[in-house]
């Protein structure tokens, strides 16, 4: 399809920054990325990490404080308009309008964007169809659910035969069956030449259809690699995590047991994980939980016991953990993504 | 392609796009008709009827009461037409339903969504402007008097009057947030509707002359002594006096430029970060 190296990308950004008037600190700070034609490109990262703000520049809806964005070789800022040709986007809010029929929507769509009559009649019918909307396309969109209202706003993104799409949080709220079906949407857009840029704090979501993920933080970018070379970011490659609980919670056997794990032989790192944002924040008080990074995790489970109880602390819960992008965040941020 | 067959293409494709709007806005209002007639002219329907019929009728008023009050009735009802068909879709699609984003990622400047919403308000205070005509001549009978050789101003002044209120409303509409709707209704829609001279020509306030000066200051007050103008029929040979025409379409003019001016500021502001 394309020749590394002399095809322009898809998507080029440039030492992006953006500051919000009002805000103390940079929404986006100092990102640099490329996506090139026919690629399916993960953000990925926690609330308020700065990726629906790359969406909103890349889409014209935000100007840049700094730096520069481009579509398929089109400065956002200087040719809005020749950009909304050639974008679509899937916000994660419904934004349908609610006045028109569903299949309205679709046709009227296609009108915004100079598509002849015959063309988008056709063209409505068949993705309305594709997406499994055919029955209902006479209604108005109140009447639909959350993942009917997903599947309309894909098959309004489609009407203009865009080459990128932008899809921020598409599975967000969605029951798990709805999930999967669009899951196998992306993926064949994407087959069809499609270039698509996703923003999820879904890992497993990242891992199964990105070709390539960026993670931010904090407005800028830690990484950007495929999912198999991210997990190998992890020293050793596999992950032991070590419950353990500290009676009182007291901070200095915290750190003690930290150090214990630290002078392991063949542990590459030990991090303290912030549980704040962990499912299992409501446990009981006083549980640590601790990532121990080295080579065969699994030989490490003694010792990280026998360590454990040398500082002072018991063991709760010892586990080998595959290598996810889910440890990666964990590996480069030392907090959960949710 | 060259670099001014591309801005040409654009061009085509922004144009497009603005009509295809237009289009969807016409297609919404049209579906719904019925209920944008009765809300529009509910209220033009009984003032008509209790101001130009009951009063004059119990001797109230004076018979020539309803030709002063009808042009006014058609102003104000323009006028807030005009206004509603801009201001609340706005509120809300800017507060939180942001269906407008579709509009806004069409290829087209995002100023030119603003101009479609004055645009289209400005049609639907036409149309609920010209509906008065007929509606006035069933209720007022012979009280119904409009003189025919001002034609082409009236249907100026009908236009003008769209815009008037279409302006507004797009300012209204991008400034107000949708939690202060009602407030905002009473404290902007009472005094619009009160000073504008409506219910009473401008010239007969020379008695209360602070009154008459405060009124200058609302664009409804040229709004309804244009229609004066063009409507009311010489009495004995006279010219019914109004504010001069001149200044009426120059100073509707101004009001029309500057409200789009400041709304399409705000509207860039909201949609644009």
């Amino acid at each position: 399809m394309e020749q590394s190296g002399k095809s322009s990308p898809a998507i080029a950004v440039r030492g992006l920054v953006k500051k919000y008037s009002k805000a103390k600190t940079k929404a986006v700070d100092g990102v640099s990325f490329e996506v090139s034609g026919g690629e399916i490109f993960g953000l990925l990262g926690p609330n308020g990490a700065g990726k629906t703000t790359t969406i909103g520049v890349l889409t014209t809806a935000i100007v840049p404080t700094e730096g520069s964005a481009s579509i398929m070789s089109v400065d956002v800022t200087r040719d809005p308009i020749s950009v909304k040709q050639r974008i679509a986007v899937v916000p994660q809010q419904s934004n349908l309008d609610r006045s028109l029929k569903v299949r309205e929507i679709l046709t009227f769509h296609a009108a915004y964007h100079s598509v002849p009559r015959k063309v988008r009649e056709a063209l409505a019918d068949k993705l309305l169809d594709e997406l499994g909307l055919g029955d209902r396309k006479n209604e108005k969109v109140s009447r639909y659910s959350g993942g009917m209202a997903q599947r309309l706003m894909i098959a309004r993104a489609l009407m203009h035969e865009p080459d990128v799409l932008f899809l921020d949080e598409p599975t967000n709220n969605l029951d798990p069956q709805s999930r999967l079906f669009l899951w196998e949407r992306i993926r064949e857009m994407n087959a069809r030449g499609l270039t698509i840029l996703l923003t999820t704090h879904d890992m497993d979501e990242a891992d199964k259809l990105c070709h390539r993920i960026a993670v931010m933080d904090h407005g800028k970018i830690l990484v950007n690699d495929t999912p198999a070379e991210l997990k190998k970011l992890i020293p050793g490659g596999t992950v032991l995590e070590v419950r353990a609980y500290v009676a009182g919670g007291g901070e200095h056997v915290g750190e003690a047991v930290s150090k214990a794990l630290n002078a392991i032989p063949g542990v590459a790192k030990v991090e303290l994980v912030d549980e704040k944002g962990a499912a299992d924040a409501s446990d009981n008080a006083g549980t640590l939980s601790f990532r121990v990074y080295g080579e065969a995790a699994n030989t490490l489970i003694g010792p990280a016991a026998q360590a454990v109880l040398t500082a002072g602390a018991q063991v709760r819960d010892l586990s080998v953990k595959q290598p996810s992008l889910e440890e990666v965040f964990i590996f480069l941020t030392g907090r959960h993504l949710r | 392609m060259g670099d001014n067959e591309r801005r040409q293409g654009r061009t085509l494709l922004a144009l497009n796009a603005f009509f295809a709007i237009l289009q969807r806005d016409i297609k919404v209002t049209g579906r719904e008709f019925l209920p944008f007639l009765l809300q529009a002219l509910m209220q033009p329907l009984f003032f008509l009827f209790i101001f130009g019929k009951v009063l004059p009728g119990i001797g109230l008023a004076s018979g020539n009461f309803a030709a002063l009050m009808l042009p006014g009735i058609v102003a104000l009802t323009g006028m807030i037409a005009a206004m509603q068909g801009v201001t609340l879709p706005l509120v809300l699609d800017l507060g939180f339903a942001r269906e407008i984003d579709d509009r806004l990622l069409s290829p087209l400047p995002v100023w030119w969504v603003a101009l479609e919403k004055v645009m289209f308000g400005a049609i639907r205070g036409v149309i609920a402007s010209s509906v008065i005509f007929p509606l006035g001549w069933l209720i007022l009978g012979n009280g119904f008097a409009v003189r025919d050789d001002r034609i082409p101003v009236l249907i100026g002044m009908v236009l003008l009057t769209g815009c008037v209120g279409s302006t507004i409303g797009l300012l209204m509409g991008t400034v107000i947030k949708p939690d202060q709707i009602s407030l905002m209704f009473t404290l902007i829609f009472t005094p619009l509707l009160f000073t504008g001279c409506t219910y009473y020509p401008w010239g007969a306030l020379r008695n209360i002359r602070w009154f008459q000066v405060l009124t200058l200051f609302n664009p409804l007050t040229y709004a309804a002594e244009g229609l004066r103008y063009s409507m009311v029929p010489p009495i004995g040979g006279h010219n019914f006096p109004t504010l001069g025409i001149g200044w009426i379409l120059l100073l509707l003019g101004v009001s029309v430029v500057t409200m789009f001016v400041l709304g399409t500021r705000t509207f860039l502001r909201r949609v644009v970060t």
